[in-house]
């Protein structure tokens, strides 16, 4: 049995993938799991998740290229700034505040 | 040598030999994940044997080095139990494991009661170790306890434990192995 690893650097951190480990059971795959991934000192926490709990989706459509779906679509940052440019030229309008 | 001091000695034999002994499974264990478990349980065990060694060494007056690597195979007081080199039988091993890690567990506990504040500290420190070697062993015991072969082997071990005054000729090639270092450059350090 193969069981994924993921790993906590530290407390409040998001866990993220460490590995795998070949186990006959959660027993071990634990064990192995603190040895691999926990025994330096390395991790704050563990989560050993056999393989096919894990469902992996990798099919994306995305068949017309539809980028405004994303969030590049919208130059924001260009936006934002001609926003500041009017409300600087404007006295008493809206200010954009200093950031 | 006092009584306390002999024991010290003698828990610190028992875990450098079989720290050397089980390192033995390095690169050739059935699993690369047991592989690397196991190897760091050996390494533990020669860790526990250096810190013992070094108190036994300042009430003697000598180093842990001294102790562990420059006295003749016959003075060493490791139990029969460990001297066994049992590469590639890992039945056996299993079952040594298991059987050393029970009897280990009882001396660690009388050595955390210790009045020598210092001694029951280093006990202490051991035990929290120990006790991810006895997960260890047990895990492996729950696994193989049906099997006929560790059954017999549990059986042939269990036994030795107790067993310290006899040098196997097995214990005299390990002896030559491990302290071949500190006999060709005189002075070498730990």
């Amino acid at each position: 049995m193969i069981y994924e690893v993921f790993r906590q650097e530290r407390k409040g951190q998001a866990f993220a993938h460490a590995g795998s480990v070949e186990a006959p059971n959660e027993e071990f795959a634990e064990a192995y799991a603190r040895e691999q991934y926990g025994r330096r000192g390395e991790s704050t926490a563990l989560w050993v998740v056999p393989r096919q709990a894990v469902h992996e989706i990798d099919d994306f459509a995305d068949e017309l290229q539809k980028n405004y779906h994303r969030v590049d679509g919208y130059p924001l940052k260009e936006k934002l700034g001609r926003a500041r440019e009017l409300a600087a030229k404007s006295p008493g309008g809206l200010s954009a505040g200093a950031g | 040598m006092t009584d306390q001091v002999q024991k010290i000695v003698e828990i610190a034999d028992d875990e450098l030999v079989l720290g050397w002994r089980n390192s033995e499974w390095t690169g050739i264990a059935p699993l690369l994940e047991e592989d690397v478990a196991f190897s760091s349980i050996a390494q533990n065990e020669i860790g526990h044997a250096r810190a013992l060694y070094e108190l036994a060494a300042r009430e003697l007056g000598t180093t842990a080095d001294e102790l562990a690597f420059d006295r003749q195979p016959d003075e060493y007081r490791c139990s029969r139990l460990v001297q066994l080199r049992l590469v590639p039988d890992w039945a056996r091993t299993i079952a040594r494991h298991c059987i050393y890690e029970r009897a280990d567990q009882a001396r660690i506990e009388a050595l955390k009661r210790s009045d020598d504040a210092e001694l029951a500290g280093l006990a202490a420190k051991i035990d929290r170790e120990e006790a991810y070697h006895r997960m260890h062993a047990e895990m492996w015991f729950d696994r193989l306890e049906d099997e006929q072969r560790f059954k017999a082997a549990l059986e042939e071990l269990e036994p030795l434990f107790d067993v310290r005054d006899e040098h196997i000729p097995e214990f005299a090639e390990l002896w030559e192995e491990m302290t071949m270092v500190r006999r060709s450059v005189a002075g070498a350090t730990w």
